[in-house]
């Protein structure tokens, strides 16, 4: 039985207890209690199942390093999966549920898998579901679909809101544990700006192992009293990046009952100078059994008790290869339990702690292992051998707990993350950071360095002294160091320093020559039921780089990343390979350092704010007034307004009658607009456009085509010269920035030295198209004068004011009728649309959106920049060679159209194309040909590019890029369709409509 | 043909993008204007265009990353060809005529965008408004300082900030994304403190 001792419990605060539901079920824990210890002192042991065998698992650890103590969390908006138990402080009205097992916890349909696990080792996906194909789509996957897997992913919207926090700090400790702390007030000295950052809601991290406990309280009252020291708890440091940029994700509501405000917050930070303080990870060791409720890090075993006043059993043996795991032993004396033996695998035994165990009373076994551990969903006893030899049981206690120490590894995951490199540590077995080897900033200097336990130093004495170096360093390094070299901070007095303690012997395996039986229960990996077989079969199976083998086998690939398994198993692997531990390497450590929420990373992206969008000066009329929008870029455009009754079809057919035959406005405010000035302009626009745009007179208008350098149409639109020195370019919806780019790096880059300023003045204008054979009049009504056929003639402007307003109209049609482009202030964009509806409506004037704009053009033959091109698409084979300039010697894709494939006369070309059954043509649809090609496919000799159905001509109508299209005037061909037949239609000019043009004057 | 005098025939006054929203609060978010926005596209390091501007507008040209402020008129540095200047709409007409004016001849771009922005006023305690903006803008707002300038984004959208005076930011972006900003810089606004005093 785990329970909760009457005395004892550094966090928790008895006179404030909290009720919390374990799957349904009320419990009762302390204020200052994890999710896990609450869970314990109510003798939960079991708390969860395991992801392959689901085996009845229990907490193995105290902290961010848990793999199997994985909870849903919360309900409906406020339900997170995989919820790790350690680090979930407790608060009333939690509801904390069990995941991985079916259909209980206590009674699993999986566990079978646990008697098959000969039958499911490494690889086994792999060799057995590969055949037959189908079995795997239909027996086999939703067979372990509906058995395996973590938590459920929540079904409700977030009900929380995140934030970001941009930071800029000098230096940057992670860690707020002794060594971080002290490290902090070292390069706070000088001024610095720190920031300091703890993962958990506690300061200190494990100094009570040395009872430090009261310098972390006085090193903290003397930081908070620092103005340049910021100190946050609850906010883990998660991956370090390059040029000192930093993740710290701050827990700000899960521990509270009343939440309010945001749920987590992202510091996205700058340092110039980090100091990881993240201490060290104490290992499991690899015994049969080593993964039953009951089973856990010796560390761990003594936070419960010390922190929480929790036992989780009477009597507990002790299982180690270092001295640290003593203290586990001592600790639970004090609160008088039992500790039947401390079963050290040492010859020696321990140093100084050894005698005061022995003076305690504890019986130590040296020179023995762990052959098994005994129980199923809990300990309930285990089986001791010698450390040497196969594992015969020369003894068996009785007990409720095993503290297990493998020795501890530092935490260098942050180190890692932006190019750390590591050593490996003979004497205290373990990997540590290479000083020589650090994260290089911009100018090539280390902005990494690691403090304490950290850099394996795990004394407190010689962590401290250590950390107050590094801070003085990284305080050096910004060139704010303090008063003086080791004079900056008294260190804190009377810290253990470590003497008297015997090395750890590197046990990677207990028993030492373990049987296969043994071996085949002894879990490296309890997250993803990997065990010391697994990776022996994988060296056997020739994946012998950690990387592979880790891949093959899973180890490390769960939520906790390999925390507690990563280290155990590449020493397997080493053995099985007869390679050094160093020679095998590890695996390569990437952030987040632990899952941090996706609420955290999105911020304030979600909802209304997911993504800016771009609103037309007159965006809430069209919102007003029925608008279907469509997203073209970032900007929302009315695809259609829709009236009551009517369908998008019907809406669009009524938009295109009325335009043709009376009156419509479109709003093209979105239409790119960029001023392009200066001496040098025209020679510039020569250059951009294939057109000649020198030459155009000021006042007038002229098409124009962009082509990249690769020769491709890129954009088009139509150009005004304002003056001789001043064009306006239109530029499509959805070119704009990119157009203004695209003529800004050419400036820059190759034509620095020519005059010519560009500006994006897009956003100034609100501009209306006024399109419709009552165009003129609707003006006329509004002030403008003398604007007939003669007066003002096709593709020219003039400025006239309009309904009092400053107006520039363009006479320019993408519609075929008598159109007026009227650019306006955007403040003053609504004011005009609405005159403009107003005097139109004797003509019944009707706005109409982007899909009546877009048929339109189409009757008209007009390509659309996206329709008729796809990037692959050069001017020429839209028989667009009257907008190409033979009388230049250049302009940007001049020598690209002249390379073979696109001067070859079989490139697909424009034409149009009417069905024989005036039905629609398919969007994409393939012109078919004979026979296959060398995959078996239907040869294809064209494709559609744009298909509508033409209110105006009644019948569908397309264009397309045909194969010698513009020679087979009249030719029928052959489309298909998605059902698999064909559609016939006839090559036919692209100009449907209007070909004499006889409209628009 | 109606009646064209049932029309109005005057000006209609210009109008902002969010019609001057506001949001109260210990952080007061306002969207302010409609301004006078010239942009000057120029050699800044030229005397010749430097002292245009001065004569221009009254103000000198700031520094790099530099904003002048001098009452109601502003002259903001964005790139060493390009500045953005700022005056009440009254003035505009003026000020356009005196720096063409004065930059007859040289080779300058001045463009009138007073539309092409939105603008807005942060107002609040000074830490409480640099902690607004840092969960926003990617700038050391512990050390902006009066009269300095960041052309940087906000959230996902372009925008340029400065401190008139203390306890203010000006901010401007372009006018299509008002109302995003707006909403986020009122949601900001809103968040409780990150760092309390």
């Amino acid at each position: 039985m785990s329970t909760r001792l009457t005395t004892g419990g550094t966090l928790i605060d008895r006179s404030k207890p909290v009720t919390f539901t374990f799957n349904g079920e009320s419990l009762k824990g302390y204020q200052g209690d994890t999710l896990a210890s609450a869970l314990l002192a109510n003798d939960r042991m079991m708390m969860g199942r395991s992801f392959k065998y689901h085996r009845p698992r229990g907490v193995v650890s105290s902290g961010t390093e848990e793999p199997n103590a994985l909870f849903g969390i919360g309900q409906d908006g406020r339900f997170e999966p995989n919820q790790r138990a350690t680090m979930q402080e407790l608060w009333t009205g939690l509801e904390a549920a069990t995941q991985n097992h079916w259909p209980s916890l206590e009674f699993d349909i999986g566990e079978v898998n646990a008697h098959l696990s000969r039958f499911l080792p490494a690889g086994f996906y792999y060799k057995t579901f590969m055949w037959p194909r189908s079995f795997w789509k239909n027996v086999f996957e939703p067979v372990i679909r509906q058995s395996a897997g973590l938590g459920r992913a929540p079904k409700s919207a977030d009900d929380d809101r995140y934030e970001h926090l941009y930071h800029f700090t000098d230096v940057l400790v992670i860690g707020g544990g002794l060594a971080g702390l002290v490290a902090a007030q070292e390069a706070a000295q000088g001024g610095a700006r720190v920031l300091v950052l703890e993962q958990e809601a506690h300061w200190g991290g494990r100094a009570t192992d040395s009872d430090a406990q009261a310098q972390v309280d006085a090193l903290l009252a003397t930081l908070k009293g620092m103005e340049n020291v910021t100190l946050r708890s609850r906010c883990m440091g998660a991956g370090v990046y390059d040029h000192g940029y930093v993740l710290g994700y701050e827990r700000l509501t899960d521990h509270l009952a009343q939440k309010s405000g945001p749920r987590h917050r992202l510091w996205r930070i700058r340092a110039a100078q980090v100091i990881c303080a993240t201490g060290a990870i104490e290992r499991p060791l690899s015994f049969a059994g080593n993964d039953v409720p009951g089973v856990m890090l010796a560390s761990a075993l003594r936070d419960y008790l010390t922190r929480y006043g929790v036992s989780v059993g009477d009597r507990t043996v002790v299982v180690t290869n270092n001295d640290d795991a003593y203290l586990t032993a001592l600790a639970l004396v004090r609160a008088g339990l039992s500790v039947p033996a401390i079963v050290d695998a040492r010859d020696g035994g321990a140093g100084v702690l050894g005698a005061q165990a022995e003076a305690a009373g504890i019986r130590v076994l040296k020179g023995h292992a762990i052959a098994k551990v005994k129980g199923r969903k809990r300990v309930s006893g285990v089986a001791i051998c010698r450390q040497a030899g196969e594992g015969a049981v020369v003894e068996e206690i009785a007990c409720e707990a095993v503290a297990m120490s493998g020795g501890w590894s530092p935490v260098v995951h942050l180190w890692s993350h932006c190019g750390g490199k590591l050593t490996w540590d003979d004497a205290q077995a373990m990997f540590r950071p290479d000083p020589a080897r650090p994260p290089l900033g911009a100018a090539g200097e280390g902005f990494v360095t690691c403090a304490g336990a950290a850099f394996g130093v795990l004394d407190a004495a010689s962590g401290a002294g250590q950390a107050a170096e590094a801070g003085r360093a990284a305080a050096q390094a910004i060139g704010k160091p303090g008063s003086g070299a080791g004079s900056g901070a008294a260190l804190p007095e009377g810290l253990a320093d470590g003497s008297g303690a015997n090395p750890i012997e590197p046990v990677w395996l207990m028993p030492g020559s373990a049987s296969r039986k043994l071996r085949a229960k002894a879990f490296l990996d309890y997250q993803n039921d990997v065990k010391v077989t697994d990776i022996q079969l994988a060296a056997q199976e020739g994946f012998e780089s950690v990387e592979h083998a880790k891949r093959y086998t899973t180890l490390g690939m769960a939520t906790d990343q390999g925390k507690l398994s990563n280290i155990n198993g590449l020493a397997i692997l080493s053995g099985a390979l007869d390679t050094p531990i160093p020679q095998v390497g590890t695996t390569t450590f990437r952030p987040p350092y632990t899952p941090i929420s996706m609420g955290s990373i999105a911020g304030e992206a979600r909802g209304d704010t997911f993504q800016p969008l771009r609103r037309s000066p007159i965006h809430a009329w069209h919102e007003a007034n029925g608008a279907d929008f469509e997203p073209v870029g970032h900007w929302r455009r009315p695809y259609t307004y829709l009236r009551a009754g009517e369908t998008r079809d019907t809406a669009v057919t009524r938009e295109i009658n009325q335009t043709r035959g009376s009156l419509g406005l479109l709003d093209a405010s979105t239409l790119g607009k960029i001023i392009v000035n200066g001496p040098d302009a025209g020679r510039f626009m020569d250059m951009m456009y294939t057109n000649m745009m020198s030459t155009l007179k000021p006042g007038k208008c002229r098409y124009g085509l962009m082509c990249s350098e690769n020769g491709f149409l890129m954009d088009d639109g139509v150009v005004a010269k304002w003056d001789e020195d001043t064009y306006l370019c239109h530029t499509t919806t959805g070119g704009a920035d990119r157009i203004h780019a695209h003529m800004e790096e050419w400036l820059q880059t190759e034509w620095w030295d020519w005059n010519v300023w560009v500006v994006n003045a897009t956003e100034a204008h609100a501009q209306i198209a006024v399109v419709g054979p009552n165009a003129r009049k609707v003006l006329e009504k509004l002030g403008a004068q003398n604007i007939g056929n003669e007066d003002f003639p096709f593709m020219t402007f003039q400025d006239h004011r309009l309904a009092g307003i400053d107006a520039r109209i363009y006479r320019i049609s993408f519609s075929g009728e008598l159109s007026y482009e009227v650019a306006v202030p955007a403040g003053q964009g609504m004011a005009l649309w609405t005159a403009l509806m107003e005097a139109g409506a004797e003509f019944n004037v009707m706005p109409y959106g982007t899909e009546a704009l877009h048929v339109m053009r189409a009757e008209k033959g007009f390509i659309m920049i996206g329709d008729e091109t796809d990037g692959t698409v050069i001017p020429q084979d839209l028989g667009l060679h009257w907008a190409i300039s033979k009388k230049k010697d250049d302009f940007i894709g001049k020598r690209a159209q002249q390379r073979s494939d696109m001067a070859r006369d079989d490139r697909w070309k424009l034409v149009g194309l009417e069905t024989l059954d005036r039905s629609v043509l398919p969007e994409g649809s393939y012109a078919v040909a004979d026979g296959v090609n060398a995959n078996g496919q239907r040869n294809v000799q064209g494709r559609v590019t744009s298909t509508y159905n033409s209110p105006t001509l009644k019948r569908g109508i397309a264009m397309g890029l045909v194969l010698h299209g513009p020679d087979r005037m009249g030719e029928i061909i052959r489309f298909n369709t998605v059902e698999g037949a064909t559609v016939s239609a006839k090559i036919v000019d692209p100009v449907f409509y209007d070909k004499e043009g006889t409209r628009n004057v | 043909m109606s009646d064209p005098v049932a029309l109005q025939m005057t000006a209609p006054a210009p109008v902002t993008a969010l019609e001057n929203a506001r949001h109260d609060g210990p952080v007061t978010v306002a969207e302010t204007g409609p301004w006078g926005m010239l942009t000057l596209r120029g050699d800044l390091s030229a005397a010749p265009v430097r002292s245009s501007l001065a004569d221009a507008t009254g103000l000198a040209m700031p520094e790099v990353r530099g904003v002048t402020v001098a009452g109601d008129r502003r002259v903001a540095w964005f790139s060493p060809d390009e500045a953005l200047i700022l005056v009440p709409r009254a003035d505009l007409a003026g000020v356009r005529a005196a720096l063409d004016g004065a930059l007859a001849g040289q080779h300058a771009l001045v463009a009138d965008m007073s539309d092409a922005r939105a603008s807005f006023r942060i107002s609040g305690e000074p830490a409480h408004l640099a902690e607004v903006l840092a969960r926003l803008v990617p700038v050391d707002m512990g050390t902006f300082a009066v009269g300095e300038l960041r052309r940087t984004r906000l959230a996902q959208v372009a925008c340029a900030h400065w401190m008139p005076e203390e306890g203010a930011v000006e901010l401007v972006c372009f006018r299509s994304v008002a109302r995003y900003v707006f909403d986020l810089l009122v949601e900001a606004a809103e968040s409780p403190r990150a760092f309390p005093a």
